[in-house]
């Protein structure tokens, strides 16, 4: 890559006349010749309103040309190979051509730097993830001249976006569907999340949701099991939602794990759900983005809410310097399909800098997203009117910290209390209780214009004098906090976790 | 039994006072606040009897509570909920709803379980008050049993 690798790194971000497409007999002679001399570093090019947009982290190789290295992204995610292929030349190919077009070093990073590239619509197929993404981290990623490289973010032009379905239902029509508003929605995973019959299954359930609950879920890892099988779980599962709606007259669901080894036995499991009359179904992350597609038709054209775990997604989400941003994904997710989606607590027990969740949050949730490095926001994203997904928030939070759940994560989120409800000394339903007692209460107060956020833990004391529920998850877990140093964190000033 | 319907409805009846700073609350969001009422609970009538429009136009909380007064006054022994609407694109739905008044007694609902083949069961939520015709429910007394 670097022109016999002699030549270093130049300043980032200006143009080097070296790097200059070829022209001519020079460009099209057999053999090997660098990627931003073909024509994928075009420092001069003005992206198009319908051009896919990315900001790829590049930590190219000792003596590796940092330009070189993003029109070599820039080649290898559109029409390049490693050699000059005569072939190029019965195309439009400064058409295909992907172009990386500003390239700026990371400051005070180790050799980081981030390559802009941008690509023609017409590469993509309409309303495919797959292709998309087989395009944009196809081929990439296992460059050996590039130490590292991660999908920062990406500019979904609004032209490609309306060519997907989008959420299922979204969470406007989730909340309608439910009855609820004005407050998070309220979860729990059953535990222990492998091992129980279903018979037992059930009762958790059952008890979880007649505490107050809005919503049980199965864990990623239950699907059909010798301890228990997809559809004794499920009629289990039913009798309980509807016998706790029955004790509360409210509307109350289980997310039903459909995840399976094929589509047709996802489709089998799903259709028993609907049949059921469950309102929610659930996929995990690890079945595929086309199973995923697949699922949201499905569950649009079936009147089911569709559950998004993102089992898997820390294999290549969390280091900083390779893999796939999770708001990537959390794009990727919304334009899929589905309803919610797993996507950080902040304060739990699960990688989670504030800002980057912030960020998440924002993608999955807002109309328009503007630039905000803070964040790790690289580009506008507008989403023209495609429905917002519900972020899920789930794994090591509890009711002594709903003033600062509802500050990071806002009203439009599914707090996920399982050990949290399930574990509460005085069993599943003061449990389930509690939470409920302790979000009703937040809202309340934030509504009447309280600063809650300093005045949240006096809010709760007050609270629990009522709720004998909530005084005991208070002498519980009132201490328990996981802070741990982020591994994701945004270039720019982070604010540290409370 | 208590429905929990609504934003509030696991806390105590809010005050007075309270359900005014809600309603601040909403105006406050520019969100247009409404209030209906109902003889009819089950969580799937999501149509309450409107009492009035919404009010668009109304930027002061102590004249939208003129109106909670007086549905209050109209239906004592009913349920009545206060919305606040929010007209914004892409949301255009209710941003807040909750119950401030509700019958002296709530018999709740019963599980009618119909059982077809390989033990599935088909599930309807029957509503003891709507036993009796729209008007002369929640009369006091006669509603049906009221269990814990």
């Amino acid at each position: 890559m670097a022109e016999n690798g002699k030549k270093t790194a130049g300043p980032a971000g200006q143009a080097d006349f070296t790097r200059q497409a070829l022209k001519g007999e020079k460009r099209w002679g057999a053999g090997v010749i660098p990627y931003a001399k073909m024509g994928y570093w075009e420092p001069d090019y003005t992206p198009k309103d319908t051009d896919i947009l990315s900001a790829f982290r590049i930590t190219p190789q000792k003596g590796v040309d940092p330009i070189e290295a993003g029109a070599a992204v820039a080649g290898e995610s559109s029409t390049a190979t490693w050699t000059v292929v005569w072939t190029d030349r019965l195309t439009a190919y400064e058409n295909y051509q992907a172009k990386c077009y500003k390239v700026e070093e990371v400051p005070g990073s180790d050799n980081q730097h981030i390559a802009y590239i941008a690509h023609d619509i017409d590469l993509f197929e309409e309303g495919s993830i797959a292709n998309l993404t087989s395009s944009i981290i196809g081929n990439v990623f296992g460059f050996k001249a590039l130490r590292a490289l991660r999908l920062e973010d990406q500019r979904i032009p609004a032209h490609y976006l309306k060519t997907f379905q989008g959420p299922a239902h979204g969470i406007v029509m989730e909340r309608e569907y439910l009855n609820k508003y004005g407050r998070p929605l309220l979860g729990a995973t059953v535990k222990p999340k492998l091992g129980l019959s279903p018979r037992n299954y059930g009762r958790v359930v059952y008890e979880a949701l007649k505490g107050g609950l809005d919503f049980t879920k199965d864990d990623e890892n239950i699907n059909s099991q010798p301890f228990g099988r997809w559809r004794d779980r499920y009629v289990h599962c039913i009798e309980a939602v509807k016998r706790a709606e029955e004790r509360t007259g409210e509307i109350k669901g289980h997310y039903m794990n459909v995840t399976a080894a094929t589509m047709e036995d996802m489709y089998e499991r799903a259709a028993f759900a609907k049949e059921l009359g469950s309102i929610i179904i659930m996929i995990d992350l690890t079945i595929g983005y086309t199973a995923i597609q697949s699922m949201a038709k499905y569950a649009r054209a079936n009147g089911m809410i569709l559950h998004l775990h993102r089992a898997g997604h820390g294999t290549y989400t969390r280091q900083k310097n390779h893999g796939v941003s999770f708001r990537v994904i959390s794009k990727w997710m919304r334009m899929a399909g589905v309803d919610h989606i797993h996507a950080g607590t902040v304060v739990g027990k699960l990688e989670g800098d504030p800002n980057m969740i912030a960020g998440y949050y924002d993608t999955l949730r807002d109309d328009f997203i503007g630039i905000n490095p803070q964040n790790g926001i690289y580009f506008d994203q507008p989403w023209q009117s495609m429905p917002g997904v519900m972020p899920v928030a789930s794994g090591g939070i509890h009711a002594g910290q709903m003033h600062q759940l509802l500050h990071y994560l806002g009203e439009d989120v599914v707090l996920q209390f399982g050990g949290g409800s399930i574990g509460h000394p005085m069993g599943i339903e003061a449990g389930a209780e509690c939470n409920r007692v302790a979000v009703e209460a937040m809202i309340k107060a934030r509504n009447e214009g309280r600063d809650f956020m300093k005045e949240g833990e006096d809010i709760l004391k007050k609270t629990a004098r009522t709720y004998p529920s909530l005084q005991q998850a208070l002498d519980t877990w009132g201490e328990i906090s996981f802070n741990y140093e982020s591994t994701d964190t945004p270039d720019v000033t982070p604010t540290p976790t409370s | 039994m208590r429905i929990k319907q609504g934003t509030f409805s696991t806390l105590p009846d809010l005050t007075d006072d309270e359900i005014k700073a809600q309603i601040q609350y909403c105006i406050d969001q520019g969100w247009a606040v409404s209030v209906e009422w109902t003889d009819d609970p089950h969580p799937r009538n999501i149509y309450w009897e409107l009492w009035g429009m919404p009010m668009f136009d109304t930027q002061d909380a102590s004249a939208c509570f003129t109106e909670v007064e007086a549905c209050r006054k109209a239906y004592p022994n009913h349920y009545i909920k206060v919305n606040g609407y929010n007209a914004r694109y892409t949301k255009q739905t209710i941003g807040l709803s909750f119950i401030i008044n509700r019958p002296e007694g709530e018999p709740g609902f019963r599980l009618d379980r119909t059982e077809l083949n390989d033990r599935h069961i088909a599930y309807t939520m029957h509503s003891y008050a709507a036993e009796t015709p729209h008007g002369t429910r929640y009369q006091g007394n006669g509603s049906g049993p009221e269990p814990d």
